[in-house]
Parts: structure tokens; sequence; C-alpha cells
């Protein structure tokens, strides 16, 4: 039985940062993921927003992490080669009462040093706001909000921790954790670890997980949020993040923009019972579709591209991170809710001071490469480069997806870097992800799927066992 | 950059057309891009007959219809064909960029014809909430994986839209031993030909369900079942005619659209193009129901552009 000095458990952004930032140290970590590749859970399905932390009390976890996690993101963005923009976002007043509600907003963000707020009046919003609906009174303006791929991202951490030696097993589901002194047994679908610390960094199962260890103090809840995703030939609709004045159980419905240049509307905010339901349905949509034209007008339900749900995992109003004294060298991270993609980095560093305040012996190895190295998409470098990268490797030239122009190359590369699922190959490239939604790539990229990986074409899944794209193949006459 | 007389984006039947007949009406340099290995476009998936009987006075299968113009094109020499190429940026005087494995190129020719096609509605245009697993196609994809590619999309489906393409992949699907649980179409009546209702769906006794719509779609991993209701003249659901139907497919067949992202991008509108060169023609002009007429149009459309051609020349 392999034996680690920290297991995590949970391939999401939370574990995979964790990962990440354990990799300096001279440790034996591994990842354990029950999906067949990271990223599958919680992290997959969120608005991309790296908050700027205003909309948090001032004595909040979640508030005091968003700020620093927002400031970290873009060191780390740099270093892991990932796009972060920065937009800025205004959290829109109608009405006098919403103004005040505004200013309390302000006071708390300035408590948690939110920098560069402001806030804007009607004359500025008409200029720098065009499409804003007209019965905007005043906004409080961030400027520090952005914009990221949270899958990529998850996906960034995960292999620059694995450059640094990092262990990752996905199709991995924990089953149960026991405590044989000084270790945990950890016991999974696959194969038995060992392992001094756990970090339980399970999303949406963090209950179960903590369960598991003999932690029976939270219940995770989840909270379904629908988003809908409009054509990128409206990539201009907006310049900034809009946001309505938060609800005292979620931000309300925005009308942002994925970091691929999509605009797109949601949340809703349901509490539901089943952990597994990422259904949209009518309501929601029809909810999404007032909150964003109340935002802003002109938003049609006709250039709506794509649609997805996901669940927030709630445990109470704030995060839950902590050593759990009761069972020594078990931590959960747990109730990791919005802003958890924008706050994951600050968590992982909260990680390694109570790690370390709780006997685990921390040294920096030597060598920590802490760059990524960038891959290249055709049309998004100039023209000469994008030349002398196909004299030199024809297969950029060579089209799969023609909505999103990704080329074969960029999909063996993605094959290469861990894509294991159609699902997978469209987290990293984007095929898929246009407005014919695979209509025309899906044979070829099967087919791709199928040599690198070795697999036969019947085997091809969307996203693991039971979700094959075809049901057999036929003999050829 | 390369010069041109004539460039002719897409390989299908309206760009097979439109060079012939600007051949014919005395342009001698011609080339013509196409994004896939072959020429043909969509009809080298419908293997089915129903194509020709205007134009050829028979009935052809869509590959045999096709054939007759690719080995017309090989006989003229003067019609460079460049396979492998995929037009990606067009800039309203007519320079256009492509790309192959291994190069990238441009052109500009003194007449541009776009002929790349349509592509298929599809479940998120529509709005159909529910899951997203495995199993949902557009009916278009599921006759290429099961006629070029040997692969058999799922065992028992349920198709959304009466069109035609919708009534020629179940007959399909019943061929492939599969089984066809409801064709589910919101209007009236069908918007497919009578002889492809007859022949594709009563023939084989799949039930077809008018005023109805698919109301959510359900499965984890792969579709499991698909909720159904009747609805009133406002597309509203008819309270208590809700049916729950079992199924692993969930072919999408709620029509097509013209394709025409490169001449959006140059800013040129699609009834100005003529003004400066650029004509469109086939699918990618508007959605066509017989090829046949797609021929005939598109060879007008490549005698206009051999007009305008020979008079900016003089
Ligand atoms: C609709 C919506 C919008 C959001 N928008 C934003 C936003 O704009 N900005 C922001 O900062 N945050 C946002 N969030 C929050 C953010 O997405 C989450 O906080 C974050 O993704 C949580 O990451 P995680 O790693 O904790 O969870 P996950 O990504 O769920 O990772 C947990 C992993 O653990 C695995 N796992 C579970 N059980 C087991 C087991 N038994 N064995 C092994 N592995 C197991 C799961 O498969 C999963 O991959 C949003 C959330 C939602 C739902
Ligand atoms: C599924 C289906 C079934 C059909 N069944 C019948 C039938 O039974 N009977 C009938 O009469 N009609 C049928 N039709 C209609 C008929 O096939 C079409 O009317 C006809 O193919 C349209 O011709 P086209 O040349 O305009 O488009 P296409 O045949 O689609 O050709 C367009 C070509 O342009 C190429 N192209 C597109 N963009 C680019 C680019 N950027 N760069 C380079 N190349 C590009 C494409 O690869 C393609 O080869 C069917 C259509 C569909 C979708």
């Amino acid at each position: 039985m392999t034996r680690y000095d920290v297991a995590i458990i949970g391939g999401g952004v939370v574990g995979t940062a964790i990962g990440r930032e354990l990799s300096r140290y001279k440790l034996r970590i591994a990842i354990l993921e029950k999906e067949v590749e990271l990223a599958f859970g919680v992290s997959k399905s969120n608005s991309g927003i790296i908050h700027p932390g205003t909309q948090h009390s001032p004595g909040s976890l979640k508030g005091r992490l968003c700020v620093e996690g927002n400031l970290l993101t873009r060191k780390l963005a740099r270093e892991l080669s990932i796009d972060f923009k920065e937009v800025g976002e205004l959290i829109v007043a109608f009405n006098e009462d919403e103004y005040k509600r505004l200013l309390k907003l302000e006071k708390d963000a300035r408590a948690l040093v939110v920098p560069g707020l402001r806030i804007v009046d009607r004359a500025w919003l008409k200029k720098n706001e065009p499409n804003l609906s007209n019965e905007a009174m005043a906004a409080l303006y961030a400027p520090t909000a952005g914009i990221i791929s949270p899958y990529r991202w998850v996906y960034d951490f995960a292999e620059n921790a694995v450059r640094n030696g990092v262990e990752i097993h996905a199709e991995t589901k924990v089953e149960n954790i026991l405590f044989k002194k000084p270790d945990f047994e950890i016991i999974s679908s696959r194969d038995n670890f060992l392992a001094r610390y756990v970090i339980n960094a399970a999303g949406l199962y963090a209950d179960e997980i903590s369960a598991m260890a003999g932690v029976n103090n939270f219940k995770i809840r989840p909270r379904k949020g629908e988003e809908f995703l409009l054509d990128k030939k409206k990539e201009d609709l907006t310049r900034h993040l809009l946001f309505p004045l938060p609800s005292k159980t979620s931000k309300g419905i925005l009308v942002t923009r994925t970091s691929d240049g999509n605009p797109m509307i949601g949340p809703t905010a349901e509490e539901i019972e089943d952990k597994e339901d990422l259904s949209t349905t009518e309501d929601g949509l029809k909810k999404v579709l007032e909150g964003a034209k109340r935002l802003v007008p002109s938003i049609n339900a006709n250039d709506i591209i794509a649609y997805f749900a996901g669940l927030r995992p709630t445990a109470g109003d704030d995060f839950i991170i902590r050593h759990e004294d009761k069972v020594p060298g078990f931590l959960n991270v747990a109730g990791i809710q919005s802003p958890g993609l924008t706050a994951a980095p600050a968590i992982a560093l909260m990680i390694v001071e109570i790690l370390k305040n709780n006997g685990l012996e921390m040294k920096k190895k030597l060598v920590f490469h802490k760059h990524r190295k960038k891959e290249f998409h055709l049309f998004a470098i100039v023209p000469e480069k994008a030349k002398g990268l196909i004299q030199k490797d024809a297969s950029y030239g060579d089209i799969v997806c023609r909505c999103e122009m990704v080329s074969a190359k960029e999909v063996r590369e993605a094959i290469a870097r861990g894509a294991k699922t159609m699902d997978g190959i469209k987290f990293r490239t984007r095929a898929q992800a246009g407005r014919c939604h695979g209509s025309f790539c899906t044979p070829r990229l099967m087919k791709l799927l199928s040599e690198e990986a070795r697999m036969p074409l019947a085997g091809v899944t969307k996203r693991g066992p039971g979700s094959e794209i075809v049901k057999k193949e036929r003999a050829r006459g | 950059m390369v010069k041109r007389d004539l460039v002719v984006v897409g390989g299908g039947p309206a760009g097979m057309a439109a060079v012939i007949a600007a051949h014919e009406n005395g342009i001698r340099d011609i080339l013509l891009i196409e994004r896939d290995q072959y020429l043909g476009g969509l009809l080298n998936q419908c293997i089915h007959t129903g194509f020709g009987l205007d134009y050829f006075g028979e009935l052809l299968t869509g590959p045999e219809y096709a054939d007759r113009f690719i080995k017309k094109i090989r006989a003229i020499p003067d019609i460079e064909v460049s396979t492998r190429s995929f037009a990606v940026r067009l800039t309203g005087d007519r320079t256009l960029t492509y790309l192959k494995p291994g190069g990238i190129f441009t052109v500009r020719p003194k007449a541009l014809i776009m002929a790349t096609g349509c592509r298929e509605r599809t479940r998120e245009m529509i709005h159909i909430p529910g899951t997203r697993p495995a199993g949902i196609f557009s009916a278009g994809l599921a006759q290429r994986l099961i006629n070029i590619e040997g692969l058999l999309p799922g065992k028992e489906a349920v198709i959304i839209g009466s069109g035609d393409i919708g009534l020629i992949m179940a007959r399909r699907f019943i061929l492939e031993g599969a089984k066809v649980k409801a064709i589910v179409e919101i209007q009236a009546k069908t918007r497919g030909l009578t002889r492809n209702v007859v022949q594709c769906v009563e023939d084989f006794g799949i039930p077809i369900y008018f005023n109805h719509k698919v109301l959510k779609i359900y499965g984890k991993n792969r579709v499991e079942k698909v909720t159904v209701a009747e609805v009133d003249e406002g597309m509203n659901e008819i309270a208590g005619t809700r049916t729950t139907i079992e199924c692993d497919t969930v072919l999408v067949s709620v029509g097509l659209i013209p394709e025409n992202e490169l001449i959006e991008m140059a800013g040129v509108p699609i009834d100005k193009g003529m003004d400066s060169g650029i004509f469109v023609c086939g699918n990618s002009f508007k959605v066509y129901d017989y090829v046949d007429s797609v021929t005939s149009d598109s060879e007008k459309a490549g005698k206009l552009a051999a007009e305008y051609i020979k008079s900016a020349v003089s």
C-alpha cells in the first residue's frame, strides 16, 4: 500500500490548488478523485468570476479569502499561463432603497479592503455601460473583478502539481477512512492508501467523507444554479460584469461573460435535495431571462446557445476550513460555495498554515517548477506566428471544430495532457463548445480520442463509463 | 497574396454547380475550396434515393448525384480543386484566408462565391430543459455516424421534429435494428415531403405525435427518458396530457440555418454582396427542400459571377 504524507480527497479547484501549493514542499502527496477526469464536479459549472470581495460580511472567512484569492489569482495566472481578464464589476441599484443598501455593501467591502471601490452615477453608467437599463440609478464599481476558465484553471493547477511530484488517482472513489496509528488508511473503489494527513475537499460530498473519518458536525446542502450562455457574436453586450443587489442566499441573476467571450446570464439559486440533479428547468430559464433583462433589456432568448446547472455545496453561511482536533491529521475544507473558485489559492495557503500548526514538517524543495508552458490557439496569436506554427506542424492547419476553429494539433495535445473523454476535450480546447454543439466535429473527435488514447470508437464516452457516445460499432461491408 | 478570377468556397452541390456554370460562361482561372477530404458536401451522407428527379429526370442516391458533378469538374483542368482547405477569414474587399494542413493562404479573387451550406438547429436553440447526457444528437450527425462512420448512435430513439431529415433518420434507425419510440412534432402537420412521411414513417408504423412537444430530457450519463405533452395554439403544455417515454437517444431535427459566418465577418449584407463581387448560393443562401433546385439556382450564381468578372475586366 502506498503511503503519502498528505492525501487530498477531491480533484476540483480547491483540491488541486492545495495540491499545487503543497508541491513546493518535500512531501509525498496524492489527489484522489472519483470521476474519470479532474474538474468534473462543482468546479466545471459555475460563473467563472474571480470576485473582488464586495458581497461578504467583514468577519467572514469567505470575505477574507475572496479578497486574498483575487490578489493571488493574478500572480498564479501568470505563472501557470492561463488567461485571466480583469474586467471589473458593477453592482447596480435601481431605486433609493437599493441605493441605501449599496452604500452598506460599499462599507463592508471597504472593511475587507477591496481595492479601487467607487460609487458611479447615472451619467458614468450611460457612458461606460451603454446597454445597461436606463432605470439604473447608480452602481458600486469594483475594478478588480475578473474572469477565468474554471476547468482550465483546475487542469493547470493539476498539471503543474504533477510536474512537481504530486500523484493523481482518478476513478478512485473514497469509500471509507480508517485510523491505523499513526496513519489513516483510505479505502477506495480502486486501491487503498495510507496517509499521515487527509484533506477533505470533496465538494458536494464533503459531509460524507467527513462522516467516514468520524466527524459528523455539518451537512452539505446543494443549492442549484442554472446558467445560460449566449452566442459569441454578442461578445460586446456588456463591458463589465453586471450584478443586481444580492439577496440573502445569492448574488442574484448576473450578466457576465466567460473567459472565452460568450456572454452568460444566471445563476438561479434553488435549494434542492439531490446532489446529482444537474437539470435545467423551464422555470429557471424564465427567472434568468427576467433577471438579466432587468439589467440589460436588449438580451434576447434567441441568442442562447447553451445552458447548464451547477450545485453550490453549502454548509451554513460560511466556508468550513479547519483541522478536526477530534481526529488529529484530518482537515475539512467544506461548504466551499461561491466564491470558492476565487478563494481557492488563499484556501491553499491557509491549509499550509493549518498543517504546519498541526505537526507536519514542511521543508521547501530546492527546485520548484512554478511555471507551466502555454499551449497555443491558432486564432489567438498573430498571423505570422500562426504561419510559422503550421509550417512546423501541419496538423495545426487541420481544423477539426469549425465553430471554435480548433485544430487537430490542439486536440491531440489536450489528450496528451490528460483528456480522456469528449467533455475533457471540450473543456481544454473548446471543440464542441460553439454554436453547433459538436454536430460537425463529433465523429472526428471520437476518432482522435480513439487513436491517441487507444480505445475502440464504441468506448469513447462523454464523461466516463455509462456515457458512451454510440451504442455499437457496425461491421462494415 | 494570390490573385484569381473566381474562388468558390464549399464543394457541395451548390459550389460544384457554380464552378461548372462559371466555366461554361468563359471563366478560366477558378479555385474551388472544400474543407472536407472529398467534394459532394452533405450528399455524401445521404445514401437514400430521392435526388435528381427534377434535374436529371431519374432517381439517384446522394453520392450518385454528387458523382455526376465531381466527374464533370475533374474533366475541366481550368478548375483547381483544393480539398482539406478551410476558409477562416473574409474581408469586405474579397480577401479570403484559408488553412490547409501545412499552410495558411490568402487569395483575392475578382469574384467570390460562398456555397458553405447550412448547419442544424440544436436542442439548445429551442431551449429544451433537462440534463445533458450522452445520447442527444442532431439528426444530421446521427446520419453521418451511421452512414459514414458505421456507428450506431442508439437503440431506442425519440425524434424531435418531423422535417425530412428527421423522417429519413427514423427509417434509418429501424433499418439498423434500432427502435423509434416516437416522432414528436410541435406543429399540427409535418414540414417534410409526403413521400417521406409515407415511405419512412407510415410504412414502418412509427408513432408520430403532432401538436406535442418534448418538455424535458432526463438521464445522468446517458439519456433515460423524455417527458412529452400536448400543446395548445400558443405552444403551451395542455394540463393532463403529460406522458413519459423511455429511450436512450434523442434525435433533434428542428430545422437548418444557413451558414454565413464568413460573410458576416466581412460585414457584407448578403443581399448587397453582388455589388462587391461576393455571391452566395445553395443552402448558405436559403435552406432548400430539393438539391435539384440548389443546382439550378447555383448555376445562375456561377453565371452572374462570370458576368461580374468580365465586366470588371472590360
Ligand atoms: C452556479 C454556480 C456559480 C458559481 N460561480 C462562482 C463564481 O463566479 N466565482 C467563484 O469564485 N465561485 C463560484 N462558484 C463556486 C465554485 O464553483 C465552488 O466554490 C468551487 O468550484 C468548489 O470547488 P471544490 O473543489 O470544493 O469542489 P468540486 O469541484 O466539486 O471538487 C470536489 C471533487 O471531489 C470529488 N469527490 C467527491 N466525493 C468523492 C469521493 N468519495 N472520492 C473521491 N473524490 C470525490 C468530486 O468528484 C469533485 O471532483 C459557483 C458555484 C455554482 C454552483
Ligand atoms: C441531413 C440532410 C438530409 C438531406 N436529404 C435530402 C434529400 O433526401 N433530398 C434532397 O433533395 N435534399 C436533401 N437534403 C438537402 C441537400 O442535401 C442540400 O440541399 C444540399 O446538399 C445543399 O447543398 P449546398 O452545396 O448548399 O450545401 P452542402 O452540401 O452542405 O455543401 C457545403 C459545402 O461547403 C463546405 N464548407 C462549408 N464551410 C466551409 C469553409 N469555411 N471552408 C471550406 N469549405 C466549407 C462543406 O464542407 C460542404 O462540403 C438533405 C440535407 C440534409 C442536411
